[in-house]
């Protein structure tokens, strides 16, 4: 049976209320809150800092380091704390996909940790953990040449993208290739691009496209909360 | 031609366009992608004829050659003292810079500094891999004993200060402190009592938090005057 | 650092506190439960700038052979780096051990939830109620904290449906947990003979000795800690103890 109607009445090309705090955690650099619909990601900056052990300094340039993981409660069945394979997958891909915006020259022999903690998954932890990670990095006064907008869009083969998809249509039994992207705005460039499942080269092109389009409205959340923050409101978690 | 995206002293975020076409000149806090100058960090912006900069809101202090700096003596050595100006990056005194008396190789170090003393010092060198030189040669650096630290974003040092050490006097003058200001973003205050010490301590969060504000020194002045 | 430790210690011989605290008084709380939705109850709890967040998850296991018709359950507690400059990744320290493991004895042994109503099926199926403890900034003393949104978590939770002896996870039932009691503990701190409540960061550097009091509805002690590198005499032990029961009585209120 084809997704004619999304289960929360959206429309296929539009994403889930989000919000955005910054400046959550008072004794990191920087911090900040990002919500897309039920997902809630929180992330903190400490650095640069002092790197150890030592061989793992880099003396031309700071190095980043992410540690993303879901809080035991965050998902309906308990997860056991401590990282997972797929947190360390994680983890992995939101560095990488940091990474390209930041300039770390400033800062030889030194480290940039971010933590990202999901305290409560809907779909589309990682985008909402790189969201924040974004915004925490900023709130800490790293050089970054732009902020990073990501969100995760389901490509159903032989038929149309949806736009940020949550838990009921991950778990879809039609089938849909969950396709997280992350970009810089400015340039377009894209920092994240996973898929698992099955689409055309065109589908893949075409839903690329779309999931732009959204990271824009991203984006606008994003600089308002910085704008928000900045301009004296201070907020908590 | 060129045209300026936003205004003098607007607050900015990372990748936002600040001016279009070639007449402008990116200068620090900024970049240039092609025909655009972007902001690279949270900041206000400021426009000076065709240059155009960023001046940061927030992030870790950048040691200076001959930034006066507040540190904490956290390790001693045979050739001198570690000491911890925050960030990433500690600072070394060596002995020819830490005294105008010549210090003897092998000498108790301990008894010019130690561990837990705060110095007010002078940055002689940073090297590209951020080493850091020290030195307390010169006015007004020396050991501060007693009072209390606190920490600042060091990008507020100057509004901490004021214009010609206007904000900074009026603070002492009012709450009697002793105070020492590093452009590391450590502060050191020292008063008759606690109220006084916390007095200070209130008025400097409050430029602090409020450094973009309009009228903040009639707002401090208030604060001071117990209004 | 070093030389925060002295100001502290040199402030509080004058009876003053960094923050301007009385030495018997809270930094300002806030509990809000409900924070995660799919845990079965969650609790954020802040005092100052310490936050931490708790939450309830329940899932069917088998009893223990000697106690077949009651349920059990387990806190954990994690110090993520996110919270402190001081946190490392990896599994759970003795720091992050300890304070589960105190939260958990004010709860045991004030016999806070009744095990029997948790059995389903006896000898075969009970409820185990999982309390996970995540420090979000760490500004000091978050044993407090870490025990208050456990018990807020456990008052927020309710059952989840069953269908075969299977949770269904995300529908809830109406029924709460089986609360009989309420535990509360207070952390104190001794500071070159000095003794105050809720002691922050810098403070924690500065103490001499701590001590965890859980403590009943009825006043009576549940459960104690002592921590911190030096001893402590018999007349300040009581003194501590006596100032725990005055304190958790306001604590009390908040939930």
């Amino acid at each position: 049976m084809a997704y004619t109607k999304r289960f929360d009445g959206r429309k296929f090309d539009e994403i889930r209320e989000m919000e955005a705090k910054v400046g959550v955690i008072k004794s990191a650099d920087g911090s900040a809150m990002f919500r897309m619909g039920k997902t809630i990601a929180i992330a903190a900056v400490r650095g640069p800092r002092n790197l150890h052990p030592r061989f793992l300094q880099n003396p031309e340039k700071g190095i980043l380091r992410c540690n993303y993981d879901l809080m035991s409660f965050s998902v309906n069945e308990r997860k056991r704390p401590g990282p997972s394979r797929r947190s360390q997958e994680v983890s992995l891909v939101t560095e990488k996909a940091l990474l390209p915006a930041l300039n770390l020259d400033d800062f030889p022999n030194s480290v940039v940790d971010v933590f990202v903690q999901i305290l409560q998954a809907d779909a589309g932890t990682r985008c909402a953990g790189i969201n924040a990670a974004s915004l925490a990095l900023a709130d800490a006064g790293v050089p970054m040449s732009d902020l990073i907008c990501a969100v995760a869009t389901g490509i159903i083969h032989k038929d149309k993208a949806v736009i940020d998809i949550n838990k009921e249509e991950e778990d879809y039994e039609g089938g849909m290739a969950d396709t997280p992207l992350a970009i810089m705005p400015h340039s377009g460039r894209i920092t994240l691009l996973q898929m698992d499942g099955e689409a055309s080269r065109e589908e893949i092109k075409s839903a690329i496209e779309k999931t732009k389009e959204a990271c824009m409205k991203i984006r606008d959340v994003q600089v308002n909360a910085l704008k928000k923050k900045y301009g004296g409101i201070k907020d908590e978690i | 031609m060129g045209e300026l995206k936003i205004k003098d002293k607007q607050i900015v975020v990372p990748g936002e366009v600040l001016a279009e076409g070639m007449d402008y000149l990116p200068s620090a806090g900024t970049y240039r992608n092609e025909n655009d100058i972007l902001s690279n960090q949270i900041g206000l912006a400021s426009v000076s004829g065709r240059v155009i900069k960023v001046i940061p809101l927030t992030g870790k202090y950048k040691p200076k050659r001959n930034d006066i700096v507040i540190g904490e003596v956290v390790n001693i050595l045979m050739s001198g003292w570690i000491v911890d100006i925050g960030g990433p990056y500690s600072a070394m005194l060596t002995l020819k810079d830490a005294s105008s008396s010549y210090i003897e190789r092998g000498a108790d170090l301990s008894q010019f500094y130690t561990y837990g003393d705060i110095i007010a010092s002078e940055i002689v060198s940073v090297s590209k891999t951020k080493l850091i030189d020290l030195s307390m040669k010169g006015p007004g650096l020396k050991k501060l004993k007693g009072g209390r630290l606190i920490d600042v974003t060091s990008s507020k040092v100057p509004r901490i200060i004021g214009r010609e050490g206007s904000m900074i006097t009026m603070i002492k003058d009012s709450t009697k402190c002793r105070i020492t200001v590093g452009q590391n973003g450590k502060v050191w205050i020292s008063g008759n009592n606690v109220q006084d010490e916390t007095k200070a301590v209130e008025a400097i969060m409050m430029v602090e938090n409020e450094s973009h504000s309009e009228g903040l020194t009639d707002k401090v002045k208030a604060f001071l005057e117990g209004k | 650092m070093k030389f925060d430790t002295s100001y502290v210690t040199s402030l509080l011989n004058q009876d003053h506190r960094l923050d301007g605290r009385k030495p018997d008084e809270y930094r300002e709380i806030k509990i809000e439960t409900g924070v995660s939705k799919n845990a079965e109850g969650s609790a954020r709890v802040s005092i100052g700038d310490t936050v931490v967040i708790a939450g309830v998850k329940l899932d069917v296991g088998t009893p223990f052979p000697d106690n077949p018709d009651e349920g059990s359950i387990i806190v954990g507690a994690e110090l993520n780096p996110m919270a402190s400059p001081e946190f490392e990744l990896g599994p759970p320290n003795a720091q992050s051990i300890e304070l589960a493991r105190v939260v958990d004895r004010g709860i045991r042994e004030s016999k806070a939830i009744d095990f029997k109503k948790l059995c389903i099926t006896e000898g075969e199926k009970v409820w185990i109620v999982f309390i996970d403890i995540y420090a979000f900034n760490d500004d000091g003393n978050l044993q407090d904290a870490a025990s208050l949104a456990a018990l807020a978590a456990l008052k927020d939770a309710k059952f989840p449906k069953l269908k075969d002896n299977k949770v269904v996870y995300g529908e809830l039932t109406d029924k709460k947990l089986p609360l009989v009691r309420e535990p509360v503990e207070c952390t104190l701190g001794k500071i070159n003979g000095k003794i105050i409540v809720d002691p922050n960061t810098k403070e924690e550097k500065a103490l001499n000795a701590r001590l965890t009091v859980a403590v009943t509805k009825e006043g009576t002690v549940c459960a104690i800690q002592k921590g911190g590198d030096y001893g402590l005499s018999i007349e300040e032990v009581d003194a501590m103890i006596d100032l725990a029961i005055r304190k958790t009585k306001d604590l009390r209120k908040l939930l």
